[in-house]
């Protein structure tokens, strides 16, 4: 299915915002006001909204440790995301997950994971519940190519294919686990080949262009909705920022040229260059639309600030479920 | 009252849940006894798993948190290790984590402890390191009654339920009386097995049965011993506890697992944190565990280990010297 101008504007809008949320939230860590840990999402923001673009309001993912971009693009509230990274009582989670446990179950968002590897299998079983239900919903999982070298995935992908689950695996190859490069930790070239040995589909994309991210995960949400069962896909990026954010003077292994040229590959830029030479926006549009993702993400840190903190002793709430 | 085996008695209440709400279904790493249930319910509820726990137990969750109540079985604990992270760090923290937003219904079961030469992969009470994981309730009982009752409560529970089966409870295919009408037992009630005045002796697992052969042997010799099974271990029934040793003065808690920061290092601590039980305490409490050993293989070592019918009665003697 094409996306319409009014589909590619709103993505625009969605990537621009995970952007914006992203660097306010890297600029709050480093002001002392979010404690614990950041990994900023900025760069691969074509990945989850190409990949979410393609899904139902019904349909589940699951995120990773960098996981806000994921979260914005399913549909969550940005100013509940941002009270949770300031560890307030009105955030996500009441203050009790902070960036990387994030999770919003009204929008299909089941969660961030501090865990490598671990969304996976927890995605599967949202396949499974899927199909136990004869819905047409699908699972995603977002994970990174370090992930990729993980038992969750491999054992995820095997059930995936025998019980043919609608389930899609959405590696982000951002080419660094960490500090490890993917040249250096991978036994394959790329990651989706690995998918070969689970006899499903593997696709690798360019994963800084969100049409084309959005064309493969259409085709994947395609099949998994047919009952044709579950499809690796490879988003090949780049994350902008080091691992997590760390003050003082953080250690980046990456040589700076390998950044610098990553961001020749900005994938706003992209879709904006885009939007201008199909004449579906003008320069004018894409700054309105900036400058309304900077109030937002302004009303969010507003709201944040404002709100309160936790009672101390509400560390002893929502252990268990009545 | 028509008696049962343990398997049976689980596999009663298999069936009677699964009736009741559509949403409970299996995901074990072997049918076993389970297969009974599939000309009822089919292989789609009743599903086998390749084997790989880490996959399988972590779509429990993902099942779980998409509206279902999975019953999980990897088999023997052991087995389980290998999904640890998706035991540890998902499904005991994350209802949690995201603030109490989402529920997480899981049974959990697997079989526990040693005594048939197994060796020590294949042999390990590992119940003290789940009661120590908050976000978990465990249970571990040891009479077909209490298993049937019990897993009923397990998967109405919103919760994750670790259900703990010592595997020699099924493997000697001991009978117990159950009835034939509907019944539960509530997670977290203790049950006082036998009655006495003289010495409570609290066991665990398949050591409620040593514990109630060695109250026989006791009586014969004048000395009235209280067997309480605390059936549940997160969390523990402190107040039918601290009533028995209230009542006796003098208490022997007998485990299979190792001693150290073991279950009965959890029940000596909350009967002597209490003012009560403390002050009427004629003895020092005394723990009967394995000793800090994988279990070995070899049966005189096995038998060593593992504590039986008479190294409770040197207990209880200990005690009431």
């Amino acid at each position: 299915m094409a996306l319409t101008p009014q589909q590619l504007l709103e993505m625009y809008r969605q990537m621009a915002t995970i952007r914006e949320f992203d660097r306010r939230a890297v600029e709050e860590f480093h002001a002392g006001n979010i404690p614990g840990v950041v990994h900023a999402y900025i760069g691969q923001e074509a990945v989850a909204v190409g990949v979410c673009a393609a899904l139902r309001r019904d349909d589940k993912i699951l995120s990773t440790h960098r996981g806000h971009g994921h979260t914005i693009a399913k549909g969550a509230d940005i100013k509940l995301m941002m009270a949770e990274l300031f560890g307030r009582s009105t955030g996500y989670c009441r203050g009790k997950g902070g960036s990387m446990h994030i999770a919003d179950f009204s929008v299909g968002m089941l969660g961030a994971n501090g865990i490598v590897g671990a969304g996976l299998p927890i995605a599967t079983g949202a396949a499974l519940a899927a199909q136990l239900e004869r819905s047409d919903r699908v699972a995603v999982a977002f994970f990174g190519d370090g992930a990729s070298n993980e038992g969750a995935f491999h054992g995820s992908l095997n059930l995936a294919s025998i019980w043919k689950l609608p389930a899609i695996y959405v590696c982000e190859n951002n080419r660094w686990a960490s500090g490890v490069p993917a040249t250096y930790a991978l036994s394959v070239p790329e990651v989706s080949v690995r998918a070969a040995a689970y006899n499903l589909p593997g696709v690798t994309v360019d994963g800084t262009d969100v049409v084309a991210v959005y064309e493969v995960a259409e085709q994947a949400v395609r099949r998994a909705r047919a009952g044709e069962g579950p499809t690796l896909i490879e988003c090949m990026t780049y994350r902008w920022r080091p691992h997590n954010e760390q003050r003082g003077n953080p250690a980046d292994p990456r040589p700076s040229e390998e950044i610098e040229m990553a961001q020749l590959h900005d994938p706003i830029a992209l879709l904006g260059a885009k939007l201008l030479e199909q004449r579906i926006a003008t320069a004018a549009t894409l700054q309105q639309i900036q400058r309304e993702v900077e109030a937002a993400v302004q009303e969010a840190v507003a709201f944040a600030k404002a709100s309160p903190l936790p009672q101390p002793e509400d560390a002893l709430l929502d252990v268990f479920a009545p | 009252m028509r008696e049962i085996t343990y398997t049976e008695a689980l596999l009663e209440a298999f069936r009677e849940e699964m009736r009741r709400d559509a949403k409970v279904f299996h995901l074990c790493g072997a049918l076993g006894a389970l297969a009974g249930l599939i000309p009822e319910f089919g292989a789609e509820r009743v599903r086998v798993c390749p084997i790989s726990e880490e996959a399988y137990v972590g779509a429990s969750i993902g099942a779980a948190g998409s509206g279902f109540r999975p019953i999980v079985s990897p088999g023997m604990m052991t087995f389980a290790f290998t999904a640890m992270d998706q035991i540890v760090n998902q499904m005991a923290k994350i209802r949690y984590m995201f603030g109490g937003q989402a529920t997480f219904p899981i049974v959990f079961r697997a079989s526990t402890g040693g005594g048939r030469s197994a060796a020590a992969q294949h042999s390990q009470s590992p119940h003290p390191l789940f009661m120590n994981l908050a976000g978990l309730k465990v249970v571990m009982p040891t009479t077909p009654y209490d298993a049937k009752g019990l897993m009923k409560s397990a998967i109405r529970d919103n919760n994750p339920v670790v259900f703990l089966e010592d595997q020699m409870l099924a493997l000697r295919g001991v009978k117990g009386p159950v009835p034939e009408e509907e019944y539960t037992i509530p997670i977290g009630v203790a049950d006082v097995k036998r009655q006495g005045r003289d010495v409570t002796v609290v066991a665990i697992g398949k050591m409620v049965l040593e514990a109630l052969a060695a109250a026989e042997e006791l009586a014969a010799a004048g000395i009235a011993v209280e067997v309480v099974d605390p059936r549940t271990l997160a969390p523990l029934d402190k107040p039918t506890l601290r009533a028995s040793v209230q009542k006796t003065g003098r208490v022997v808690i007998v485990d299979e697992a190792c001693l150290t920061c073991g279950a009965a290092a959890e029940i000596a601590a909350l009967l002597t944190e209490d003012a009560a039980t403390f002050q009427a305490l004629k003895a020092p409490p005394k723990r009967v565990c394995a000793p800090d050993v994988p279990i070995p293989y070899s049966p005189v070592m096995e038998r060593f280990c593992i504590p039986d019918q008479a190294r409770i009665i040197d207990a209880v003697k200990e005690v009431l010297r």
